[in-house]
């Protein structure tokens, strides 16, 4: 165990007490905690490749929920999860892991492919994924330091339109493999993974 | 004082005679909060963790008997060679920073009168709550022919560790065209689709080392958990259905119900027929019951297991102590180290609320279990529970299991996630 995978349980207490979280009646934490499983203690997965879901926008994480309820969002799980709570359950738990923070953990990226990406990335995605895909805004989910497989696993189900993108997506995407190539894909999310 | 413990102090003072919600009156110990938490598995490590989380200022004590803790969970791929026991080793040294002292010994006595816990050795620990958290014990009084010793020989390997060596080297020392009988219990079990993935795992071994070989599932029960996915992996992969099949399965109604084993002679006989399955390698897995401390605790009714308040995972037999995990009685929750993960938070808020004053969040519960049917196959079923009149219930139209005919991309995500899963919770237990 690393000291870094430690941190995500040091920092656990200290923000439950000052926030106030564990108050009389209290359900959005033992939701939430029931995730753990997949997602990690307080969201921040330690991988290979379940996605950490700590310090999700409220907005990113009610439309990946619904997406994954109506099976407008592809998953191999997530689907039969959703399906058990209620619309109210779902606005808590959005609430509770939008206050978590995002612990990055180190991955196996390929340096020079990491390079490629950051310059694919800076021309084609910081518009939407700012920050290095750090901010997470009008959801635009926060990519930086996600996991690899994961990653790979979205673009995947964005191309072949098994998942829908957004049209700014869309044209960003083809402008960048136009121009850089399908191989393209693979190193931008090589980029994202390696972040710190 | 912290907010809490003030906030906490007001409602005892409001309504120190009140009964509390789920029918025990929730009567303030005043200073000094302490919890004993015995065993340190899949539940208990939780168990302590999220107690600790919840309120830094509760005394809690882990009492674990092993120094180490094997997860059985993923053994299944020691079996196939694919990983070494060694990665599913943990130790307990963490625990000390988050504030929990850890106790290798054995807990031999639990008095819920006077709340006090005896150890091996004599120590005695006294307690305001206890979580009891100790996994399940075998029957060896069950099937004629097999015993404690006899398991030596015929491995169930349904607690991980010198048991799996055991049964991973007797499945490298077969010789190409021998026979494995895997014997799989009634419910309710511990694990139940283990013993499917168990054939799995080493069928895929099999087909690429000792392709001749074959693995009987003698069977206590007429269906089994995810049948229907393992079937179809079967059938692709390892010949299920044809006359070359490397697994059969035999229900009780096809002679599969074991009803007695002689060791010496690696026979294990099944069915009204009696009939004799010669075998090179015997993987009985005996029927279960909630772990001995519970036994002889008087915490267990005449399934074996414990009785516990669905809300809180309180024992019905004796106030103060929380039962979870594989121990508890928990349907339709499956006996799985998730689902002892998730009885484990939410009985840590029980103990908390009650420890405090303050009132139960409501209960929710998740399974998720993942099964590997080859490094490239994996299924799983899912489940979220509320809690319905006292009764924990499946919440209509969710959870079940994955899609049949699902694209072998799908099936390999779900190996990864399966690993996700494995690596996630161990941390969540012991980082």
């Amino acid at each position: 165990m690393t000291r870094k995978m430690r941190s995500s349980w040091a920092l656990t207490s200290a923000l439950l007490v000052s926030t106030g979280v564990w108050a009389e009646g209290q359900s959005s934490s033992l939701l939430a905690d029931t995730c753990a499983g997949c997602h990690g203690t307080n969201g921040s997965s330690v991988g290979p490749a379940s996605p950490t879901i700590a310090g999700m926008s409220v907005e990113t994480f009610l439309e990946a929920m619904k997406g994954y309820r109506t099976g407008t969002r592809p998953s191999t799980i997530m689907d039969r999860l959703t399906k058990g709570y209620t619309e109210e359950q779902i606005k808590e738990m959005a609430e509770y892991f939008s206050k978590q923070k995002f612990e990055r953990f180190p991955q196996e990226v390929d340096a020079a492919k990491v390079k490629a990406g950051k310059k694919l990335a800076d021309e084609h995605c910081e518009r939407c994924h700012e920050d290095g895909g750090r901010k997470d805004e009008d959801g635009s989910g926060v990519l930086a330091g996600q996991w690899l497989p994961y990653l790979r696993f979205s673009m995947e189900d964005f191309q072949s339109g098994a998942r829908e993108m957004p049209k700014k997506m869309k044209k960003a995407i083809e402008s960048m493999v136009g121009e850089a190539g399908p191989g393209s894909i693979e190193s931008v999310v090589q980029y994202y993974a390696g972040q710190k | 004082m912290s907010d809490l413990t003030r906030r906490g102090f007001m409602k005892l003072t409001a309504g120190a005679t009140a009964v509390g919600t789920f029918g025990f009156p929730f009567i303030a110990r005043g200073a000094g909060k302490k919890v004993v938490v015995i065993g340190g598995g899949a539940g208990g490590s939780v168990a302590a963790k999220y107690i600790k989380r919840a309120d830094p200022s509760i005394e809690v004590t882990l009492v674990e008997q092993n120094t180490n803790y094997y997860s059985c969970f993923l053994s299944n791929e020691v079996l196939a060679g694919d990983r070494t026991l060694d990665s599913l080793k943990f130790g307990y040294d963490n625990f000390a920073k988050h504030g929990i002292q850890v106790i290798h010994k054995t807990a031999t006595a639990i008095d819920p009168v006077a709340k006090k816990v005896t150890l091996d050795g004599g120590t005695v620990l006294e307690y305001d709550r206890l979580v009891l958290s100790p996994g399940v014990d075998f029957k060896y009084d069950a099937i004629p022919g097999y015993t404690e010793a006899v398991a030596q020989k015929l491995p169930h390997a349904w607690k991980a560790g010198p048991q799996t060596e055991l049964l991973r080297k007797q499945l490298e020392a077969m010789k190409d065209g021998g026979v494995v009988v895997i014997g799989a219990p009634a419910d309710p079990s511990r694990c139940p689709p283990g013993p499917y993935e168990r054939a799995c795992q080493i069928a895929h071994y099999f087909k690429q080392h000792k392709p001749k070989s074959k693995i009987i599932i003698l069977d206590a029960k007429e269906k089994f958990s995810k049948q229907g996915l393992f079937t179809e992996g079967w059938t692709a992969l390892y010949g299920y259905g044809t006359p070359d099949s490397m697994i059969e399965w035999r229900p009780p109604s096809a002679e599969g119900k074991i009803t007695r084993v002689d060791a010496d002679a690696m026979t294990v006989y099944s069915g009204e027929l009696d009939g004799a399955t010669k075998a090179d390698v015997i993987a009985i897995i005996p029927p279960q019951m909630a772990g001995k401390i519970a036994q002889v605790s008087g915490l267990t009714n005449e399934s074996g297991w414990c009785p516990v308040d669905k809300a809180t995972f309180e024992s019905t037999k004796a106030k103060g102590i929380h039962i979870i995990g594989d121990a508890a009685v928990a349907a339709e929750m499956p006996k799985s180290a998730y689902a002892a993960n998730s009885q484990a938070k939410l009985a840590a808020a029980a103990v908390v609320a009650s420890l405090n004053g303050t009132t139960m969040p409501t209960p929710s519960y998740v399974n998720t279990c993942y099964s590997l049917i080859s490094p490239d196959w994996g299924i799983s079923v899912a489940g979220v529970y509320r809690l319905e009149g006292g009764v924990i219930k499946s919440v209509e139209g969710s959870g079940g299991v994955s899609p049949a005919k699902a694209t072998p991309a799908q099936r390999k995500r779900e190996v990864y996630y399966a690993h996700s899963w494995f690596k996630n919770i161990a941390h969540d237990m012991f980082g």
